[in-house]
């Protein structure tokens, strides 16, 4: 492995690059969001101890901690695939959406199967629709040069709306003025983690914590698996690094602007996994709440490796649980405060990402040099 | 029925056009932008929140104004000075204004987020042309004068002159010039001896005084005060309608009334019935925007072509 | 450290150097581009900076321009100290610049192109109407004609060039810096070039002309300063030197102007094309009408002006671009449209542009090691990618071409241009094809990797290979071919055994003289 950096990092040892940029870069975000509770009138470090506290302080908050992590693992990995393909895919909000909408096809029409087919048949509904909805995007990149940055936004709206007519025209209960669906039968719904470890004899606190969460975790390894140990992934990684030294191996970037965006669709959809097999029971409007937009966030700050998207969800899992908790005990604060540090963690942890590079590179360098 | 929908027409696609103007500075100089909807929420929330403490509407523009600018420049220091992903921070922008304003909302105005219903004289007020009141009810001229063009605030007008004047500082003016040719080619700027960060960041100065206004516009003009993510897309829609209008003025302007007017439209035919087409689903027509733009980005309809260096930070070694 | 050649003799002449540049340092990391160069240029003359591809030449010109800031170092300009921290510092004190890549804005008018930067006010409408003016003036006095109102983007290069020379005269330059103006110029375009710069200079211009084509300095300049490995290494007259001289003082010894090799002993044609067309995705014709063979155990030289259908050529034969019409046999069988199976069938590509295609940057030097045969049974166990496999092979190749540092896994970028070169030299010449496509195999490699780079394609036409080497190098074309085919406007104008291959009689056929004439030329 080398152990020197090129890019804009050129010159600072990988190590350096790799944990302390990122920390750097994530404090700073913390330390923005403090000047927010200040200027709210709070006590930061009484906020930093009821969000750790309501995080990780209990049993049942670990459990809610994981529960949020396992959607932002879901939709974190999808940008990141993305990313190796040097593709920007802001439309995971719309493609887990529709993602969701796969499941609950599967899981409304298709609830005469027991319980071991139709997991694995919403399972590839999540991944089927969410893959669709990446797809159209993904196709106008490849064959007709459209900025897939720009489509991916328009169909994230688009989303909303084909969600929205569908709720409220199609597919309401019916009787109802609510925009939902009817609920799923019981054999639909992913067992919560504490029922399933229960079944082995291991006890934990209940929590929406469900079957998902392994699956995310299953999927972090098949994305590692997938991009550095196939030859399917190299392609990819191929194609984002060079187009043009990918054509000359006799890969088509096109080609893999395409798989990428549909491996990254449905990982997108299988948030709805989570999200409405796990504890919604049904299809509701906007169940994706920003997920996917967060995903950015995450897999900016898991530097696009599926072990650093994994940790970045589970501190922005306790972001939300803790935020949770914080906005309980101190009602001044809302749990939009978490998407403060969310915007903050991907303003400094992406946009401003090489802003600590030159005071780092005359700490470090100056060290090694003289 | 004509005359009522022009003028909702009018009035939705203000806020558009303000933004797509925004967007127009900053794309031309080759920054991509797509948080118009971060400035735009945040000023909105600014000038509402000012306007409410001070009971001035021109004090509540000057923060709104200001808050955007402010955003801008954060913009700037990521993309220009640190030449940083310019979709990942237009994305954390707004990412931040949608959170700080719910967060900052409540905890100032403990009223869910809303800022306090602002009385009228905090407000811009529409501004009634001499004789309307006695021309409305005549048809044709006379509603024409009296309910389309008066009637209106002060900032409808403000924006509807605002397009010619950009399109006079794009074409006519050394800055106009310098700014298409930092999107274009930045290396000419440079070559040129003019620094191509300084040109970049005045645009980013001009996006930001635009989204300022439009972010006024909702919260001071359009309503009496600030509501949660009151803005709900329009910045995306005004970024459809910039690259609609191919990145132009007049262009990006008419697509801005197109959009208003298929908004206007999506509120009338809310449940009632086209003889011969049944009912329009109402969401068909309010994602027309997005699809219409998708097909366009597509080149299934002429063809939009981006300023050439957008998006690409310009290094210059040292 | 002792310098070589401290160039103190600058008392030339009467009056003060147009330019001086004194003891002119600048690095870039771990690069020293310019190592404690002086220069003095004279007023009223053509001054020519020769040097190999990264000699330093254009590092220097952009710290006398402002791109760059120097390190160490003292610019005068007509005898006057000036700190230049910008390009609007150079302009003032009267220096122009035409760059290598034109610094136009396609989208804008020529007139529009001329005044960025001193538009003369606020408002573009008075400028504009002076710009028009002084551009007819400027078109009579140096015979510099362009349209001022047609889009930059529409001209041809060559007027383009005449643009950027109206754009630094027009800010009144009287030093006019010109970076390799000939690289994408047709010889009676260069030509055009010379004439102007020659009027230029005979009104009081200064022109500072770098190129590493020694011909060009011989036919234009009045002076030469020679840079060599970041530094100044001489300053000769025009007139009182020779290009073995410059030649010489440019890579530090002797040249090896022909590279060792036995006779050609061509065996049975391993490449075959046949009346080969090909269109670029716009439509416009690149490649027309061409026919030739390889043989075995011989090199074919294709040499021509840049932007003559060579590079289509190339790719086209690698499967990279789409064939308009004719055909193309490998081994005697025709090749379809189906480009992945070319490497399996024993055709190597060493692409021109390395950095752009024939390497991954970001990826590590053994994923880069086998880009194009990754889907190669050896690298693959269960299925999936066997990198322990792919870092010995790695090694093995690193070694067999001297590849420094031999890391296999330190990333791509990271490797100088030469290693760089060796790598992709070694991934496709170790696979043992019948036929080597080779593009520009030695730009920006430094002089040892070039002759090492020789040498193996000396030795792979010696085991019998069949190699097409498409160079702008004419030294390199005649030193390795054993046929030279010229290509001009995307047909070939011309084919020349190397025994007859004269510079002269390439160069006639480069500028697009017929096949008879050059011929006869050449007798």
């Amino acid at each position: 492995m080398s152990a020197v950096a090129t890019g804009p990092a050129a010159g600072l040892p990988r190590w350096a690059v790799l944990a302390l940029l990122p920390g750097l870069n994530l404090l700073a975000a913390f330390a923005v969001s403090g000047l927010v509770v200040v200027l709210i009138g709070e006590n930061p470090w009484q906020v930093v101890r009821i969000l750790v506290w309501g995080a990780f302080g209990f049993e049942e908050a670990i459990g809610y901690t994981l529960f949020y992590a396992t959607n932002f693992i879901f939709t974190g990995l999808a940008v990141a695939v993305a990313f190796h393909c040097g593709l920007f895919n802001i439309g995971g909000e719309g493609q887990a959406y529709v993602g969701g909408l796969g499941v609950a096809l599967v899981c409304l029409h298709l609830d005469f199967l027991p319980f071991a087919l139709i997991v694995p048949a919403a399972v590839a509904g999540a991944a089927l629709f969410g893959a669709a909805w990446a797809f159209v995007p993904a196709w106008l990149q490849a064959r007709r040069g459209s900025h897939i940055v720009i489509t991916t936004i328009m169909f994230n709206f688009i989303a909303a709306s084909v969600m929205v007519y569908l709720l409220v025209n199609v597919m309401a209960r019916p009787g109802s003025m609510e925009p939902e669906t009817r609920g799923f039968a019981p054999h639909a719904y992913l067992p919560p983690m504490h029922e399933a470890l229960g079944a082995v004899g291991i006890e934990i606190a209940a929590s929406p914590l469900n079957l998902s969460f392994p699956w995310a975790l299953l999927c972090a390894a098949g994305v590692w698996l997938f991009l550095w140990h196939t030859r399917a992934g190299y392609r990819l990684r191929a194609a984002g690094a060079s187009p043009a030294a990918a054509l000359y191996g006799g890969i088509s970037p096109p080609r893999q602007v395409l798989v990428a965006m549909l491996v990254s669709g449905a990982l997108a959809g299988f948030m709805s996994l989570n999200e409405l097999m796990g504890v919604q029971h049904r299809l509701v409007l906007e169940f994706t709440a920003g997920y996917g937009f967060a995903g950015i966030a995450v897999a900016l700050m898991g530097r696009g490796h599926p072990a650093g998207v994994v940790l970045a969800s589970v501190l922005f899992g306790a972001l939300y649980q803790g935020g949770a908790e914080l906005a309980f005990e101190v009602p001044r604060i809302t749990r939009d405060m978490v998407v403060v540090i969310q915007g903050l963690v991907i303003l400094f942890a992406g946009a401003l990402e090489f802003m600590f590079v030159p005071a780092l590179r005359a700490a470090l360098l100056r060290r090694v040099g003289g | 029925m004509a005359v009522p929908v022009l003028d909702s027409t009018l009035r939705l696609s203000v806020p558009l056009i303000l933004a797509a103007l925004a967007g127009l500075f900053s794309e031309r100089s080759g920054i991509i932008d797509i948080g118009l909807e971060g400035k735009m929420l945040g000023a909105a929330f600014a000038a509402a929140a000012t306007a409410a403490l001070t009971g001035s509407p021109w004090a509540g523009l000057a923060a709104g104004v200001g808050v955007s600018v402010l955003l801008a420049m954060v913009h700037g220091y990521a993309c220009i000075t640190h030449r940083g992903n310019q979709v990942v921070s237009g994305l954390a922008l707004n990412i931040l204004a949608s959170g700080l304003t719910a967060v900052l909302g409540v905890a100032w105005f403990a009223q869910g987020g809303r800022t306090p219903q602002l009385p009228g004289e905090a407000r811009f007020l529409l501004l009634e042309w001499p004789g309307a009141a006695a021309l409305r009810d005549m048809p044709g001229l006379g509603a024409v004068y009296g309910e389309l063009l008066s009637g209106h605030n002060l900032l409808v007008y403000l924006a509807f002159l605002a397009v010619p004047a950009v399109g006079w500082v794009l074409y006519r003016t050394r800055f106009g010039l310098r700014l298409r040719a930092a999107g274009e080619n930045p290396h000419s700027v440079d070559a040129a001896g003019v620094p191509v960060p300084g040109l970049r960041y005045r645009a980013l100065v001009c996006t930001g005084v635009l989204c300022g206004v439009a972010g006024t516009y909702l919260s001071l003009a359009q309503s009496a005060g600030f509501i949660n993510d009151m803005t709900a897309g329009k910045g995306y829609i005004a970024l459809a309608a910039l690259i609609f209008g191919k990145w132009r003025p007049v262009p990006a302007m008419l697509a801005c009334l197109l959009f208003g007017l298929l908004d206007a439209v999506a509120i009338r035919l809310q449940g009632t019935d086209i003889p011969g087409v049944g009912e329009v689903p109402v969401q068909l027509v309010q994602a027309l925007p997005y699809i219409l733009t998708v097909v366009l980005l597509a080149g299934f309809i002429g063809r939009a072509v981006p300023p050439r260096a957008l998006g690409v930070p310009y290094v210059k070694e040292r | 450290m002792p310098f070589p050649e401290e160039p103190r003799n600058t008392a030339e002449g009467a009056g003060a150097p147009a330019v001086e540049l004194r003891r002119i340092d600048k690095r870039f990391g771990a690069v020293h581009a310019n190592r404690d160069v002086s220069l003095a240029v004279a007023p009223g003359t053509i001054h020519g900076i020769v040097g190999e591809n990264g000699a330093g030449k254009t590092t220097l010109m952009n710290v006398l321009y402002g791109f760059y800031r120097a390190d160490r170092g003292e610019i005068r300009v007509a005898g006057r100290a000036v700190a230049i921290g910008g390009s609007q510092d150079a302009i003032a004190a009267g220096i122009g610049m035409v760059h290598q890549h034109f610094m136009l804005v396609d989208t804008f008018t020529v007139a529009e192109n001329v005044i960025l930067g001193v538009e003369g006010g606020a408002l573009l409408a008075s400028g504009t109407e002076r710009a028009r003016r002084e551009l007819a003036r400027l078109a009579r006095e140096y015979a510099l004609e362009v349209p001022p109102d047609a889009l930059a983007g529409d001209l041809p290069v060559g007027l383009q060039q005449r643009v950027e020379i109206l754009k630094a005269l027009y800010r009144g330059a009287g030093v006019l810096i010109l970076d390799e103006p000939t690289g994408a110029l047709t010889p009676p375009e260069a030509g055009h070039l010379f004439r102007i710069l020659r009027r230029l200079g005979a009104q009081g211009k200064t022109v500072i002309l770098i190129t590493h084509k020694l011909r060009e300095i011989m036919a234009v300049t009045d002076r030469v300063s020679v840079m060599r490995q970041g530094r100044m290494v001489a300053h000769r007259d025009t007139a009182g030197t020779t290009i073995p001289e410059l030649a010489e003082l440019m890579v530090g010894r002797r040249v090896l102007l022909r590279v060792e090799k036995g006779p050609a002993r061509p065996g049975r044609e391993l490449l075959a094309v046949e009346r080969l067309s090909v269109h670029d995705p716009r439509g416009a014709p690149r490649v027309r009408d061409v026919s030739f063979t390889v043989r075995a155990g011989e090199i074919v030289g294709i040499a021509g002006v840049a932007g003559n259908g060579q590079s289509e050529l190339l790719e086209a034969l690698a499967g990279l671009r789409p064939v308009s019409g004719g055909r193309i046999l490998l081994a005697g069988e025709p090749v379809g449209s189906g480009r992945p199976g070319l490497r399996r069938r024993g055709l190597a590509h060493v692409p021109e542009d390395r950095r752009r295609m024939g390497l991954v940057m970001p990826f590590e030097a053994r994923e880069s090691a086998i880009l194009g045969y990754h889907d190669d049974s050896r690298y693959r166990r269960a299925g999936l990618l066997d990198w322990a496999a792919v870092s010995r092979d790695t090694a093995g190749k690193m070694s067999a071409f001297d590849v420094r540092p031999a890391e296999p896994r330190r990333i791509t970028a990271a490797f100088s241009g030469g290693n760089q070169q060796k790598l992709v030299l070694a991934r496709e010449i170790e696979r043992d094809p019948l036929v080597l496509l080779v593009g520009q195999p030695t730009r920006g490699v430094d002089v040892g990797a070039i002759e090492f780079i020789h040498r193996r394609l000396v030795a792979m036409r010696a085991a019998g290979k069949a190699i097409l080497l498409v160079s702008a190098e004419l030294d390199e074309i005649m030193g390795l071919s054993d046929r030279i085919l010229v290509m001009y406007g995307g047909s070939i104008a011309g084919e020349l055994p190397a025994g007859r291959a004269t510079e002269q009689a390439l160069g006639l056929l480069m500028a697009g003289a017929g096949t008879r004439r050059a011929a006869r030329g050449a007798r």
